[in-house]
């Protein structure tokens, strides 16, 4: 799965959150909760989205580094990809 | 003989419109049942019936708005000799192995979807939620489509169908794609894309005219609410500040053992200490009627949603003092998506005793509630923020929320308000204990 994917499934995810909302307006460097207007439970849904569809749980001491859309796709592919090196390694 | 009525779902509902009947003249109904799908001027609302009979005739047709309290139906009561029990809820038989998560057989219990009638799409063919909710789609109950002579009545959600008001959609134009052939919100809009795409100007309603009727739509109904609640209800004001170190700590470290689906949000706690907070003092929990206090039958806690596209709706969360904190944040989960998309029922529109508005981590740092009539208090949460805190000589940063309380004069005292919001503050130290 490459970033390009990871985005994807990232905002498809955040259109089901919020569905006013135009994924191509997302500034991906801005702030996303801010940009999107999500409030706590909007996104525990996003991370639970995360979860579901890619398979990485995201710890709650890791939310910080999950604030730009940019900084998310980074997180969670590089999360997706040490998942494999490990498996490739075992 | 007894009358079902529009029901007022809301201190500010004078109408509703009757969007589809979920039942027929001859079907049994029992207590509890949906039985139509009432639109209000804020949300599809699913309304049961209070009593179990055999509906005997529907006096309004779908489509129609009329006045709360029209009769809409007229049902025969049971409990003559002649008529068949009720049926019951079948109990799982033992022998059957019906996979399915235990999300989806709560949800399943609730609705009354018989699991073995189920296909499932999860894992290893299991049931998950969305199968649960598909089959208990409201229009899953009509009967099978008939050939095309005439137009078939479509088996269609009630977020589907508003959308499809809202935009004027045909709906007997569209082929569903849910289960059964329900039409899902995701087809009116694409049937509406095409639409648009097409640019025929025989189809000339303009789409977007509808969505600001709407908005309007919601803010009448919540003016009249609010302006309800300050013509008639002396309120009175208390804030207090609230030490969230503990209950943060505890939250983390709960949750640092908790997987993504069952993890909780402050939100939680400060239901939680609310629930339990009321049942010592229940001159805050219930109504102003008829120029007296009639205390609540219960805690049902209404929590204030914000609605995606604007106003807000407060459903109830039912006996929130008998939950516990994962119960309250599964609770709250529920009804958070059900109000931003379909499928809130009629009692918790109306059931709810006490309301708590908490503005989340995105908010400000303080909310002052209009209490909602007939209610007699609200509480509200800012967000929790680190602010200096003087504690035995000391001074340090801590995760701070400021509590307000409005509640109203005619039912208590600000003494009594003080004590309250203290008991909250109390239970909030020992978030172990909540």
């Amino acid at each position: 799965m490459t970033a390009d994917d990871v985005r994807r499934t990232i905002l498809n995810a955040l259109q089901t959150i919020a569905p006013e909302i135009d994924p191509a307006s997302i500034d991906p460097s801005a702030d996303l909760r801010d940009a999107t207007d999500m409030d706590s439970m909007d996104f525990l849904n996003l991370v639970l989205a995360v979860n579901k569809e890619l398979g990485v749980d995201v710890p709650e001491s890791d939310y910080g580094r999950l604030n730009t859309l940019d900084h998310m796709v980074a997180y969670v592919a590089n999360r997706m990809s040490a998942t494999h090196s490990e498996a490739d390694s075992a | 003989m007894s009358d079902f009525r529009m029901p007022s779902l809301g201190a500010d509902m004078t109408h509703g419109t009757l969007l589809e009947w979920m039942v027929k003249p001859g079907d049994q109904v029992k207590r509890g049942d949906i039985v139509a799908v009432v639109d209000t001027e804020k949300a599809a609302i699913q309304v049961e019936v209070f009593e179990s009979g055999v509906v005997e005739e529907l006096l309004v047709d779908a489509g129609a708005k009329v006045p709360v309290g029209t009769v809409l139906a007229r049902i025969e009561p049971l409990g003559t000799p002649l008529v068949p029990p009720t049926p019951v809820e079948r109990p799982p038989s033992p022998g059957a192995r019906v996979k399915a998560s235990p999300a989806a057989r709560v949800l399943a219990q609730e609705r009354g979807v018989d699991l073995g009638t189920i296909h499932g799409t999860g894992p290893d063919g299991a049931i998950v939620r969305e199968d649960i909710e598909a089959a208990a789609v409201p229009g899953a109950v009509a009967a099978p489509a008939a050939p095309a002579a005439e137009p078939a009545p479509s088996k269609i959600s009630p977020l589907a169908r508003r959308i499809a008001d809202d935009l004027h959609v045909d709906v007997t134009r569209i082929r569903g794609s849910g289960s059964g052939g329900t039409i899902t919100k995701a087809d009116v809009e694409r049937a509406a894309a095409a639409r648009e795409r097409a640019v025929e100007p025989s189809a000339a309603q303009p789409p977007e005219a509808p969505t600001p009727d709407r908005h309007v739509a919601m803010r009448q109904a919540i003016a009249a609410a609010v302006s309800r609640s300050k013509r008639e209800i002396p309120h009175y004001y208390l804030g207090a500040r609230i030490d969230m170190s503990r209950a943060l700590t505890w939250l983390e470290a709960a949750n640092r053992e908790r997987p993504v689906p069952d993890r909780l949000l402050p939100a939680a706690l400060l239901l939680k200490a609310t629930a339990s907070a009321l049942g010592k003092f229940p001159e805050f929990n219930g109504f102003w009627v008829d120029g007296g206090f009639r205390p609540g039958d219960g805690v049902h806690l209404g929590v204030a949603v914000f609605l995606r596209g604007g106003g807000l709706i407060a459903p109830a969360i039912m006996h929130a003092d008998g939950k516990t904190v994962s119960e309250l944040m599964t609770a709250l989960a529920d009804l958070v998506r059900r109000a931003r998309s379909e499928g809130l029922r009629g009692t918790e529109l109306t059931s709810a005793t006490f309301t708590v508005t908490n503005l989340g981590d995105r908010g400000t740092d303080t909310v002052f509630g209009v209490i909602y009539p007939p209610q007699v208090a609200i509480l509200g949460f800012g967000r929790i923020a680190e602010q200096p805190w003087a504690e035995e000589g000391m001074l340090a940063a801590r995760p701070v929320v400021h509590v307000s309380l409005a509640a109203d004069h005619r039912a208590s005292d600000g003494h009594r308000g003080s004590l309250f919001l203290a008991e909250i503050d109390r239970l909030l130290q020992r978030p172990e204990d909540l």
